[in-house]
């Protein structure tokens, strides 16, 4: 059992991860809360069914077509809505959730309320410590790893990743030195995107896909980047594990856990937020503190 | 009467108290009660986030909590004796004031954002426990066959309207700020605009907020109470996220932090997606397209948007004037 806890963990807690910590960059850079992050993940899943197997082109080119796809219309949603209304942090969280309702609703006109399921990529499993693990979990595993990996050696060692971190400390003074910020944004926003595309490409063949998919990792997602700390990478990462461990411990120890594992995560994230209100790796800007 | 904003309101009440008489169709009577009871949950949003600046998403919360109190109570059977109508709907909302204060437990040391998402976390945490306690709440199902208001339609839509226009008109009061009653308005107006100097002035911000909420919640519980009992049945649904964003976006979309607006987003919006109903595939899509485009290019909102544009006000003396009179009709300074 306790194998199975580990396994299970690290497996959810790597998509979560790789959810988080785009939904954490844009509101360490941009300062928005984007809260149609979860979308772009239900539709990079429903890219995969449709080119994997209604086309049935193959896994390679699906991935790459979905992933494409997706995180274009991340960036068309940031220029047509975001980009307008930065500012005012209550009309962006209102109108990416609408933008969230338009790509729920639009896919459930296209491809109805019906459950669907992608083919998957490998088939077959390792035993490992006598819990089998399929190919396609040990993909998401070490696919999101990869990706992680990636991500952490842009933000730290390119030319890029200085701009983004200074834009991230301080808009004005990042804009003054010469930092093209609304190209930062729209690249962070780019980033995210695809990092919530390739979440939903990961996770695709493992789950039952419905357009109201994006809900259940929305709210994870909110609870996970409130316990790490707002805007904070790391936080992201790591939060992402301590809910995903707390999941899928309520679901292996309790008889109604499936019900009682959303509850339990994000009572988690209250108890983290009350005793320590910046979160576990938040940063407290001063005119955001009480 | 010189000011149209006012004279449009008494219309509007006088067309509310005479609508049973050109129309008594069950359907219409019926989206208008519905309606009622989402203009007192939709002005206590206001009243808690839009005056005090505690972004709450949650406020779904004080609507379920509510609603559940009253269907436990008064169906009886598993809890204990079965209580009349009179008595839950007062215990739901007061149900609802204590699931508001121990909402303020987190709200009173975070702000912005992370309250957002804190708020977001209870109804859904509450969710959890209904579902995982089938016995007691019925789980998907909800608890049904709890008792009516009153034998006959219209009835019960002249309870929904004076309930409605109490609630609405005391918390009008409330955030009045040019109010000589009560000092309440003028201090949660400096609690949103800059906590850190109302508190140097002396203002007890905790106290208020903790006010604020408990108000919300309480008119929102009364909202909660009566829609169970006009509809006959607690479900999840009244716990639901998208009760809680729609809350929020009949506010923003009429105009926040101004009360009526919140009486206009839900009178234009719930009509307009109840009678969408046809083509029901699209309803939602609709909904969000509109929200977008108000949000977009009339971000104060509808309310304040056409407000605007038939008041100004006195440079000088600060009275509200017809946007068509050239000089203040008290001071006769030049308005322009």
């Amino acid at each position: 059992m306790i194998e199975g806890i580990i396994v299970q963990t690290l497996v959810k807690g790597s998509v979560y991860a790789l959810l988080a910590l785009g939904f954490a960059l844009i509101f360490g850079v941009a300062r928005v809360l984007q809260l149609s992050h979860t979308a772009f993940y239900m539709l990079a899943a429903f890219g995969i069914y449709t080119f994997a197997d209604l086309l049935g082109w193959s896994p390679v080119v699906s991935i790459i077509l979905s992933i494409v796809i997706t995180t274009g219309l991340g960036l068309l949603v940031y220029k047509l809505f975001i980009d307008r209304v930065r500012e005012h942090h209550v009309t962006v969280m209102l109108i990416t959730l609408a933008v969230a309702m338009v790509f729920q609703e639009l896919m459930l006109i296209f491809f109805t309320g019906q459950y669907r399921s992608a083919p998957a990529f490998v088939t077959g499993y390792w035993e490992i410590l006598g819990v089998k693990v399929a190919f396609q979990n040990l993909l998401v595993f070490v696919g999101a790893g990869v990706v992680l990996l990636i991500i952490w050696a842009l933000l730290s060692k390119t030319r890029l990743g200085i701009a983004i971190r200074a834009t991230a400390q301080d808009t004005e003074i990042a804009n003054l030195m010469g930092i093209n910020v609304s190209m930062i944004l729209f690249t962070v926003m780019g980033i995210a995107a695809g990092l919530a595309a390739v979440a939903g490409v990961l996770v695709a063949p493992t789950l039952i896909l419905e357009p109201r998919m994006l809900w259940p990792p929305f709210v994870m997602v909110m609870a996970i980047i409130t316990l790490g700390g707002l805007g904070s990478v790391k936080g992201a990462v790591v939060g992402a594990f301590i809910l995903a461990l707390v999941e899928v411990l309520v679901v292996f120890l309790l008889p109604t856990g499936a019900f009682l594992k959303g509850a339990f995560a994000l009572l988690v994230m209250v108890i983290v937020l009350i005793v320590r209100p910046e979160g576990l790796f938040g940063v407290v800007f001063e005119e955001e503190r009480l | 009467m010189a000011i149209p904003g006012r004279l449009i309101a008494l219309i509007f009440f006088v067309l509310l108290f005479l609508i049973p008489t050109f129309t008594q169709q069950p359907y219409i009577l019926r989206m208008l009660i519905f309606a009622n009871m989402f203009v007192i949950f939709a002005v206590s949003w206001d009243f808690v986030s839009g005056y005090t600046g505690q972004l709450n998403f949650g406020h779904a919360l004080f609507f379920g909590v509510a609603a559940y109190a009253t269907a436990m109570l008064n169906r009886g059977a598993p809890l204990g004796p079965h209580w009349p109508i009179w008595a839950t709907i007062p215990i739901g909302a007061l149900a609802a004031v204590v699931a508001g204060v121990a909402m303020c437990l987190p709200a009173l040391r975070l702000r912005g954002p992370y309250l957002a998402l804190v708020t977001l976390a209870f109804p859904l945490i509450l969710l959890g426990v209904i579902f995982a306690n089938t016995q007691f709440t019925g789980g998907e199902l909800g608890i049904s066959g709890i008792d009516r208001i009153s034998d006959s339609r219209v009835t019960d839509y002249y309870i929904s309207v004076v309930v409605m226009l109490v609630s609405v008109f005391i918390m009008w009061k409330l955030t009045d700020a040019q109010s000589g009653l009560v000092r309440t308005g003028i201090i949660l107006h400096a609690i949103r605009e800059d906590e850190i100097a109302a508190r140097a002035s002396g203002i007890n911000t905790i106290r208020y907020k903790l006010f604020a909420f408990a108000v919300g919640g309480f008119f929102a519980g009364i909202a909660g109470a009566m829609y169970a009992h006009f509809l006959r049945i607690a479900g999840p649904s009244s716990l639901d996220l998208t009760l809680s964003f729609q809350a929020i976006i009949w506010t923003v979309f009429g105009g926040i932090v101004s009360i009526y607006g919140a009486v206009v987003g839900v009178y234009i919006l719930y009509p307009l997606t109840e009678s969408l109903r046809f083509i029901s595939q699209f309803r939602m899509l609709i909904f969000a397209v509109i929200v977008i485009l108000i949000l977009l290019f009339m971000p104060e909102g509808i309310a304040v948007w056409i407000r605007d544009k038939i008041e100004r006000q006195c440079p000088r003396c600060k009275l509200t004037n017809v946007s068509w009179r050239h000089t203040c009709r008290a001071c006769s300074t030049d308005l322009y």
